[in-house]
């Protein structure tokens, strides 16, 4: 059909967000789109000279492509991100490991620290373990090859998992780690955000559940602006009568004695996401002055 | 499917040309469409269509499963439609049956013709339909609410896909044929259609019709589909609407 000139031109995004800011359109799949002299990026294809969208997000158009920023969609891996995998299958010379890709990616036992012999790797990890890992490397048939060497990577005990859509990562870790740092510091909790939108949360059940709120806030009003306000204010809200209100007897300190490997990943090389995520490591009394009977 | 002899066969059109819930001929029944009820899926959509009720759920691109039919150059489409046991008026038995075994294989292949599989070897995209509540039209409904929810998933496919059904009552073409309509008519055309290319990827029709008669039902149909595909178009571009009094979304980098 016809009516591909987009649904809604939304005007210019407020300066300073992001410089080279285009006009965002939101596109449907089957949407004819200008290609303005640009070459097909993803989510979109050609039929003949037409161009056309395949998938439901933003259409930008930024030299050299024409692409949809997706709302939704499973995690498309990249080179060298960091991710959350769970354990879902031990073979003799490798683990395979679910990262919500489109496909389970082996970790080899050469990826790993530990050299177990063939039929040893369930002295290490077993089915159900969460790991941080890194992709590595992806080769054309869709393989998803990863490794736990590197900075800050290993095995996750403790802790739990909470999920976000993909796309979404970039708004749970804020501009130069803001957002992940506010939520770390007024929760008490120690945070690992993987880019498949697997983020490992460790700290209080009070803790957790709030980090979990954020991150349900996050999904739903990722897009509309102002949400490290809205965020902040709600954690604010929330902390101190979650943390004096019916809380059960013995309140259980941030358990600090687990391996603290990757609170001291260093940051990695670009200006990304991954360093907050690793660092704070709050210590529960710090954060909340005065709050609740953390230590009592 | 109740006792139909039994009944006494209602007035399916009026002197005025009403149907028998006061449509006229080409008139669809009220729809109403959300997307994203279920969040355990990665996409979802619930339709109510007159008195349908079907939520469809997707599921990957993920692991396939039994692994035999894995595809090594592309994904493969796997899609179950399933009427609930409280759907119809008469208790259906649960489970697969030749008819829903059917309409599982057509609307794959419809989905298989729009999806691009080749972006995702080896993988599976799995499709769940569940018919709540019946009332004729449930397969277009079905392909309807699976069609939002691959778009919820951000699974890439060439367009939308449109459907509705055509058929013959009390002589005349008519359009969205409902239970009674479907029952006691002449006859029944559930159509899908591509409406960017413009390419119909499911027809399916039981009764009788003349040539001119179908090439009628087909312009309806296909005038119905792109109907649908508007009120399609606007529920999911209302799922990321932007509350009123804020300014413009910003969008991940």
């Amino acid at each position: 059909m016809g009516n591909g000139q987009g649904p809604r031109h939304r005007g210019r995004d407020r300066g300073a967000r992001s410089p080279q800011s285009e006009p965002k359109v939101l596109v449907l799949p089957g949407d004819e789109i200008p290609d303005r002299g640009l070459q097909p990026g993803f989510g979109t294809y050609r039929v003949g000279r037409r161009l056309f969208v395949s998938i439901m997000g933003y259409a930008t158009w930024r030299d050299p492509f024409v692409r949809v920023v997706p709302f939704a969609g499973r995690y498309i891996p990249k080179p060298n991100d960091v991710i959350v995998g769970v354990v879902q299958d031990v073979q003799k010379t490798f683990y395979l490991l679910d990262i919500d890709a489109s496909r389970w990616a082996p970790l080899h036992t050469s990826g790993t620290p530990w050299e177990p012999g063939p039929g040893e790797l369930d002295q290490y990890l077993r089915i159900g373990d969460a790991v941080l890992v890194a992709v590595e490397n992806l080769d054309p048939t869709g393989k998803i090859g990863v490794t736990m060497k590197g900075e800050g990577l290993g095995k996750l005990s403790g802790g739990t998992l909470a999920t976000i859509s993909p796309a979404k990562i970039p708004r749970v870790i804020g501009k130069a780690g803001s957002m992940i740092h506010t939520i770390t510091r007024l929760t008490g909790t120690r945070v690992a955000v993987g880019q498949n939108g697997r983020i490992w949360v460790e700290g209080t059940p009070d803790g957790i559940h709030r980090v979990r709120e954020c991150l349900r806030i996050i999904e739903e009003e990722g897009q509309w602006p102002g949400l490290t306000e809205r965020i902040e204010g709600f954690l604010q809200m929330t902390g101190p009568t979650d943390d004096t209100g019916p809380r059960p007897p013995g309140p259980e300190p941030v358990d600090r004695t687990q391996p603290e490997r990757f609170d001291e990943g260093a940051p990695p090389p670009d200006d990304d996401p991954r360093a907050p995520s690793a660092s704070p490591h709050i210590p529960p009394d710090e954060t909340n002055e005065g709050e609740g009977p953390w230590e009592a | 499917m109740g006792s139909v002899g039994a009944k006494e066969v209602p007035e399916l059109l009026n002197a005025e040309g009403r149907r028998i819930d006061g449509r006229r001929l080409d008139e669809l029944r009220q729809i109403a469409m959300k997307v994203g009820p279920l969040t355990r899926a990665d996409g979802s959509a619930f339709v109510e269509w007159g008195e349908n009720k079907v939520m469809a759920a997707v599921y990957g691109p993920r692991e396939v499963h039994p692994r035999h039919l894995m595809q090594t150059a592309k994904a493969i489409v796997q899609c179950r439609y399933n009427m609930a046991a409280f759907s119809v008026d008469e208790r259906k038995r649960p489970g697969q049956d030749r008819r829903s075994q059917e309409i599982s294989k057509v609307i794959t292949e419809a989905f298989e013709s729009v999806i691009f599989t080749e972006e995702f070897p080896k993988t599976s995209i799995d499709i769940y339909i569940e018919v709540l509540q019946a009332n004729a039209g449930t397969r277009c409904a079905g392909l309807v609410a699976a069609s939002l929810a691959l778009a919820d998933a951000g699974i890439p496919m060439a367009d939308l896909v449109a459907s509705v059904a055509v058929g013959k009552v009390a002589g005349r073409i008519a359009l969205d044929l409902k239970k009674e309509e479907d029952n006691f008519g002449d006859a029944d055309m559930p159509l899908a259609l591509v409406p960017q290319s413009g390419r119909l990827v499911l027809i399916q029709m039981e009764g009788h019709m003349t040539q001119d008669e179908l090439r009628q039902a087909l312009d309806l149909g296909v005038k119905g589909c792109r109907d649908i595909y508007e009120k399609m178009r606007q529920a999911l571009r209302s799922r990321y609407d932007v509350p009123a009094g804020s300014a413009a979304p910003e969008v991940a980098a």
